[in-house]
């Protein structure tokens, strides 16, 4: 007689996987490699080499030879973060710190806390903040867009834009003064405004972030929640005093806002679990990115903020539950 | 055809494979020896009346009801009783049953084998509910929960509405399809007949748009049928859960731990209302039922009408037998059907399907690391966290687990069949039930 296995229902499973999950992230975020390849040339492609390189390369040493488990670099997850990590950089950032960044990503921030799901900060994000405390020169030196380059040396260096108004307005000067200094909404869309490499064209990050809605990736509670706090706080104080408040368009395209709502604050390790909390998990970082670009000390507050709320995410799902069936209103007895 | 309704919260959409939607009901010969096990209903198994030994017919009694909740069970076949001990049941246990060695097929007189249609009406309410528990319905789309229990609302609860569930959206089953085209007018006179039964005057058949045929078939048919509608439903699994269908077509949503009766509404299963047509017309009890044989390997996809108590083998035979490279038989669908051990478990009043998978579809896939993403929340019907509840059910945390409603859980299997990481969540889910279930039980008796 046949020996037939016998399992609980269901028996059936749908053709989602954690990497086809993240085989899609890195596909949406084709567009914004190919775009700041095109501006920063061989340089970007070192970047992005490089870190993809370090950051399997260490998660591989901390599976095999410190955790002595399986391994698990081909599961698109490392690769991710490699990418992300990359995104946050300088396109003439040392090698030898672009080899730290992938270290403190995937072993302080991943592995450290258990790997793959257990991790409670964005990984690239924490190499992003501990590059930019630790190196704040080379961290903040960014080559300007310029169009396709072989060279390896340095390009022309220039401040972003949300740099020149910071400083502008800190040295007194009013909007209408810095109008000229900084780009255009259209370069800013395009890609030439000066910034880490992920961050200079809107465009191929809205098109990532479409086709990741589309494949049901992500949602769209993150990202509209973040950007409409933003849009709404900015249009308040510029409403109030439009020459000392940049306006909400300004704010949303450049930096790391869009880089930040559409890859970064909506990865699902280390954000909320459910719509309502993914919503209070936008506003959260909306507001603390617009307190730390208006009167923090740093021109850009998305990483900090995003940083932040991560710290919160398992109070918000203890507070968030789910519309359940049958009840209406929907509030655990645990928050 | 109105617009097409589903529910609100969840589901999902596996491949529907409805393989032998094509294929007409066949009369399956009949077994030589029937296996009939006594729990054959949700609730206390039934008690045997008969002997070894004892000349049984065709629709005899064999058993009566064990309880409040249970079912009486008659005999399938004519024969002789050839033994009452434990048999092997779908579920892998064995369980105490009878086994008739099969005769002739000689029915009890009673009972009307004519094919005529009977539109008569007139019957009491009680006559009804009476007839149908004396016929041993039970629910028969799988949960075989005693049918005339449902007839008979708790005091303080009026029923407003039937809800005939024809939505089987289980992948591959199709056996309610087939009924509803061959035996349409029937399953109508059996849905007047439960509205009789539940003094209610609307009756809704609620069907997936996937059957267009049985919709356009089924409306035809309730056309000049005062009360009872057809209503067409989006493709969603699980739409045929109770709580599902009930919010997919009237809107109500039945509050937590409580009964469709709660919000008006009693759900039957089509293959149900036509049995309670054959038990009140024809005065035949339950003992022989639609059965789907299907799955990718094999050859013949067939929907039989086959007596309780034959043994799965011989459904698959008629099938045109079981391929070299099975791996695994399901009692039912893909998604809440159970695993069977042997092909000698029989035919019980739940089946609703013979599933063969191969063996390469047959195996789970390697689990991986949680990766939150959810998904397991956004598809669950019950608005549940499921990896929350498995997490909690794992660690022992059932005072948690009772808090984030554990028992709300239907086990429709969405959020594993959803899981990216091939977590096995409704197992441990499952687990958590049960011991969340006692933990409740055990605290009703001490308080």
């Amino acid at each position: 007689m046949n020996k037939f296995t016998i399992s609980g229902s269901p028996h059936i499973k749908s053709d989602e996987s954690t990497k086809k999950i993240m085989y899609g992230v890195a596909l949406a975020m084709a567009p914004t490699m190919l775009v700041s390849i095109y501006f920063f040339g061989f340089q970007a492609i070192r970047v992005l080499v490089l870190a993809c390189i370090a950051s399997l390369f260490f998660e591989w040493v901390i599976q095999k030879y410190l955790i002595k488990g399986p391994v698990t670099i081909d599961d698109g997850s490392a690769l991710v973060t490699a990418i992300l990590l990359a995104f946050n950089l300088p396109s003439n950032l040392p090698s030898w710190m672009i080899i730290i960044g992938a270290l403190i990503a995937i072993g302080m921030a991943k592995m450290s806390f258990g790997g793959l799901g257990r991790n409670i900060f964005n990984p690239a994000l924490v190499a992003r903040v501990f590059l930019l405390i630790s190196f704040p020169v080379q961290m903040t030196s960014w080559p300007k867009p310029e169009g396709f380059s072989i060279g390896l040396s340095d390009a022309t260096t220039g401040a972003t834009p949300l740099g020149i108004v910071k400083e502008g307005l800190g040295a007194g000067k009013t909007m209408s003064q810095l109008k000229p200094e900084i780009p255009t909404y259209i370069q800013d869309l395009m890609g030439q405004m000066g910034g880490s490499m992920g961050e200079v064209s809107a465009i191929a990050l809205i098109l990532g972030g479409l086709y990741m809605l589309w494949k049901k990736i992500i949602t769209w509670h993150i990202p509209v929640a973040m950007l409409g706090t933003v849009v709404i706080f900015t249009s308040i104080l510029w409403g109030i005093d439009s020459e000392h408040f940049a306006d909400p368009v300004f704010h949303l395209l450049t930096g790391g806002m869009l880089l930040g709502a559409i890859f970064m604050a909506t990865d699902m390790v280390s954000s909320p679990m459910t719509h309502g909390g993914q919503i209070v998990f936008g506003v959260g970082i909306g507001i603390l990115t617009v307190l730390i670009r208006v009167w923090g000390a740093y021109p850009e507050g998305v990483s900090f903020a995003i940083l932040l709320m991560n710290a919160v995410v398992p109070l918000i799902n203890k507070g968030f539950k789910p519309k359940r069936f049958g009840l209406k209103p929907a509030i655990s007895k645990n928050s | 055809m109105g617009i097409l309704k589903t529910f609100a919260l969840g589901g999902v959409h596996p491949e529907e494979n409805k393989l032998s939607a094509n294929a007409a009901i066949e009369v399956l010969d009949l077994p030589k020896q029937a296996f009939i096990p006594l729990g054959q209903n949700l609730g206390a198994p039934s008690k045997p009346l008969v002997k070894r030994g004892e000349e049984v017919k065709t629709g005899q009694l064999l058993a009566e009801a064990g309880g409040f909740i249970s079912t009486p069970v008659h005999s399938p076949v004519s024969g002789k009783v050839f033994k009452i001990e434990n048999i092997l049941n779908a579920s892998g246990y064995k369980q105490m049953g009878i086994i008739i060695n099969v005769e002739g097929d000689e029915w009890m007189d009673d009972i009307d084998r004519s094919d005529e249609l009977s539109t008569n009406l007139d019957y009491s309410p009680e006559e009804i509910i009476e007839k149908v528990k004396q016929a041993g319905l039970v629910g028969m789309g799988g949960a075989t929960f005693p049918t005339y229990v449902k007839l008979m609302p708790p005091p303080g609860n009026t029923a407003e509405y039937i809800i005939i569930n024809g939505v089987e959206c289980e992948p591959y089953l199709t056996s309610d399809h087939r009924l509803m085209l061959e035996k349409g007018r029937e399953i109508v006179v059996g849905t007047q007949l439960l509205m009789k039964a539940l003094k209610v005057d609307k009756a809704i058949i609620g069907i997936e748009n996937n059957k267009p045929d049985a919709i356009s078939h089924m409306s035809e048919l309730v056309k000049n049928t005062e009360g009872v509608s057809v209503q067409a439903l989006k493709v969603q699994y699980p739409q045929g859960g109770e709580k599902q269908l009930i919010k997919a077509t009237v809107n109500r949503e039945v509050p937590s731990g409580k009964l469709p009766i709660a919000v008006g509404c009693v759900v039957q299963n089509v293959g149900t209302a036509f049995a309670v047509y054959e038990a009140v017309q024809k005065n035949k009890p339950l003992f022989e039922r639609v059965v789907t044989v299907t799955g990718k390997a094999v050859k013949k996809p067939s929907n039989f009408l086959v007596r309780i108590g034959t043994p799965v083998q011989q459904l698959i035979d008629a099938a045109e037998g079981l391929p070299d490279d099975t791996g695994k038989i399901i009692n039912g669908g893909p998604m809440m059907g159970k695993a069977i051990s042997s092909t000698e478990v029989p035919i019980v009043k739940g089946s609703s399907g013979i599933l063969v998978m191969k063996e390469e579809e047959s195996h789970r896939k390697t689990e991986n690391a949680c990766i939150r993403c959810s998904k397991c929340t956004y598809v669950c019907p019950m608005g549940l966290e499921p990896f929350l509840l498995s997490r909690v059910s794992r660690l022992g945390k059932f005072d948690i687990a009772e808090d984030e409603m554990i028992m709300d859980c239907i086990e429709c299997g969405s959020c594993q069949y959803t899981c990216p990481a091939n977590i096995p969540l409704l197992d441990y889910l499952r687990l958590g039930k049960n011991k969340t279930g006692a933990i409740i039980r055990g605290r009703g008796r001490t308080a």
